[in-house]
């Protein structure tokens, strides 16, 4: 028996090609992601050095970023001339090098990180990079995954390797069990609230505890989708019989007997007793509450029943400055509750937030119910498949008798490169991941929210505690 | 990649803490499919009005940091999406050098894959630098990457660390990808070896 490992070190281990002296290492690639809007420019590159990519089989392309989540049922067309262009960069790219690919007209279209666990591309164990800094959701499976530059795009389609230096270990374990009407969204801005945007950097994130196993492969993926916003490399979560059972029959996972053989080794990828890390944070699930966000930070995240906060409320000179301009920014006033937040628009989607069981999340609030006057609520599905599940249980006619907007299947208003944003001024609560100045929009308003929060405000018009609503029963 | 050997240049004090992958460059210029031209558009929120005229607090907009190679930043720098056109832009506006306390991840590799010399260093030493690059074009600062130094205008030197890896690639302007190709054999035989004990995580 060797030292005890941490789930990180094994998966580490299992890819390491080589390592050299300085601590640089060349690991083996399992999966890449590749959507058009970091991916031209390392095709192009592949082009100039007449270079191919070296396993396709183990690349899936789709176009998310700049697709319309207007009505398909006459076509889909891209009026935005550069977004067009875009996407008709990776649609000869993938054909031009081989490369599988869901076109926007296919059902199995969507956000990558919702497609690559959907279609089983997202196995326990893999490595798996794409172009996103997103791609830290995949690590919910016990997969390594994380974002990454064009430059190394296109190292990934040439080598199928990457150069990476080994990060740190760092734990974040969840004691206890959530309360009801706290979720995998509250519970990843009040761990982002507590570590700051860069109280992960330079490690990669293990998400363990009683209130972590206890969520689902949904709630799993929030988190991890997160982890990234408290600066780490990468989140990951033990595989369990959660995992093997999401994986299981999925179209692109492995069948019949490769299956057993996989899961018998799936089954290993756990934290040994006695692994050790380089730090540990303690969060105690039964003390949280729904969190939003306030200012133009993921870490600007407090429990709703909080205050505005104020620059002399701040830990240092730097924060103090930053919480300054973010009040200007968001025209807040220091002091003012966080649930007397009015707001005109929601969003509910995108790939920390756009799965079906978000969508119940959010549907069972919106039941019954009719969205505040003169609000705009938008409810976009993470894929085509998300999509035709929610209308096969009827979310798309609870939603729309509520008044919300139901689309189609894409990035949208996540980060506002289609047509779906903000006007300047506007302000949002959004179930995205990033409250960043111009985000949705330039000069948008953006308050990070569960989706069962972000309904509850659609409803009222206010930022609102949810569980006000789940209380007074639909 | 063009090669990084020393530069001497004027620093632009940027103290904002966490300044993000959107405010370098907004997703709006993301849907370019060349690498090169980002520049017009580096901080476009911060540096233009909506009528696309300039706002003269900012300053890349004052003289002389309009020509400034340098930056030295607040914590946190290039939080946010993994976009490599945050350092292309960068790099497109004439900037070679970025100086602060801690960068993001994603970030901090795209910087050496492009030129970009990315410099951590503690609080104090970033202090003095900011305060020095504060007092304009009489205070430039060189950075030598050989020896692992910067020189400030009073004649003051800070010794910083960088990845001798990448140190190598910037001083002698490598690429990556040609790199990790001469490995082929090795890549190959890992291959081999997985696919015997791995064999479920081939795709057909």
């Amino acid at each position: 028996m060797g030292n005890p490992r941490t789930l990180f070190d094994k998966i580490w281990d299992n890819h390491l090609i080589e390592t050299q002296d300085d601590g640089t290492s060349l690991i083996f690639i399992d999966r890449h992601m590749v959507h058009e809007v970091t991916s031209p420019q390392a095709f192009e590159g592949l082009r100039m050095s007449g270079r191919k990519v070296r396993h396709p089989e183990l690349t899936l392309a789709v176009a998310d970023h700049n697709v319309p989540t207007s009505d398909r049922s006459n076509g889909i067309v891209i009026t935005n001339e550069e977004s067009r262009i875009q996407v008709e960069a990776l649609e000869k790219n993938v054909a031009e090098f081989g490369v599988p690919y869901f076109a926007m007209d296919d059902l199995r279209q969507g956000v990558v990180h919702i497609v690559g666990p959907e279609q089983g591309f997202t196995l326990p164990g893999a490595t798996i990079v794409c172009g996103d800094s997103h791609t830290a959701t995949h690590g919910a499976f016990g997969s390594l995954a994380f974002g990454i530059g064009t430059s190394e795009v296109e190292h990934v389609l040439a080598t199928q390797t990457l150069l990476q230096k080994k990060s740190k270990n760092m734990e974040v374990r969840v004691e206890g069990a959530l309360p009801d009407g706290v979720t995998a969204k509250d519970l990843v801005l009040a761990i982002i609230g507590k570590i700051g945007t860069a109280g992960g950097t330079g490690s990669v994130i293990e998400f363990t505890g009683q209130a972590i196993m206890d969520l689902s492969m949904e709630g799993r993926m929030t988190v991890c989708n997160m982890a990234i916003e408290g600066g780490a490399r990468a989140g990951l979560i033990a595989v369990d019989d959660k995992t093997i059972d999401y994986v299981r029959g999925r179209p692109m996972a492995p069948k019949g007997a490769a299956f057993e053989a996989a899961e018998k080794y799936w089954r290993t990828l756990t934290s040994d007793e006695g692994a050790v890390y380089d730090t540990t944070i303690i969060i105690k699930a039964d003390e949280l509450v729904p969190f939003v966000t306030w200012g133009t930070s993921p870490e600007d995240a407090l429990p709703i029943t909080a205050k505005v906060p104020s620059p002399s409320d701040a830990r240092d000179a730097g924060k103090a400055g930053a919480i300054e301009r973010a009040l200007a920014y968001m025209g807040l006033e220091a002091g003012t509750p966080l649930n007397e937040i009015e707001v005109t628009r929601v969003f509910i989607g995108s790939c920390t937030n756009g799965r079906i069981e978000d969508l119940r999340a959010a549907a069972a609030v919106a039941k019954g119910r009719k969205v505040a006057e003169g609000m705009n609520a938008m409810v976009v599905p993470g894929s085509g498949l998300v999509k035709e599940i929610a209308e096969e249980e009827g979310l798309d006619k609870i939603f729309t008798e509520a008044g919300f907007d139901w689309r189609e299947a894409g990035c949208s208003m996540c980060l506002a490169m289609n047509d779906d944003r903000l006007a300047p001024g506007e302000r949002c609560a959004s179930t995205s991941n990033r409250n960043f100045e111009g985000r949705q929009g330039r000069d948008s308003r953006t308050h990070l929210v569960s989706p069962a929060m972000a309904a509850a405000a659609a409803i009222t018009g206010k930022l609102t505690d949810v569980r006000e609503l789940l209380k007074e029963g639909n | 990649m063009e090669k990084f050997t020393t530069l001497t240049g004027i620093a632009a004090p940027m103290p904002l803490i966490n300044i993000d992958t959107d405010m370098i460059i907004p997703k709006l210029f993301l849907k370019t499919i060349k690498r090169s031209g980002l520049g017009a558009n580096l901080f476009d929120e911060m540096r233009f009005n909506q009528d696309g005229t300039e706002k003269p607090d900012f300053i890349l907009n004052k003289e002389p940091y309009r020509k400034a190679q340098i930056i030295i930043a607040g914590d946190n720098f290039g939080c946010g999406s993994s976009r490599e056109h945050a350092p292309w832009a960068i790099a497109d506006f004439g900037i070679r050098c970025i100086i602060s306390t801690s960068f993001a991840d994603i970030f901090h590799n795209n910087c050496f894959k492009n030129g970009i010399l990315p410099i951590r260093l503690p609080k104090e030493d970033v202090d003095k630098l900011m305060d020095d690059a504060s007092r304009g074009a009489n205070a430039t600062i060189t950075i030598d990457l050989e020896n692992q130094e910067i020189k400030g205008p009073d004649g003051g030197c800070i010794k910083f660390d960088v990845d001798p890896f990448r140190k190598h690639c910037l001083l002698e302007g490598l690429d990556d990808v040609g790199l990790t190709l001469q490995k082929e054999d090795k890549i190959q035989s890992f291959e081999d070896q997985y696919a015997q004990s791995m064999p479920w995580m081939a795709r057909s």
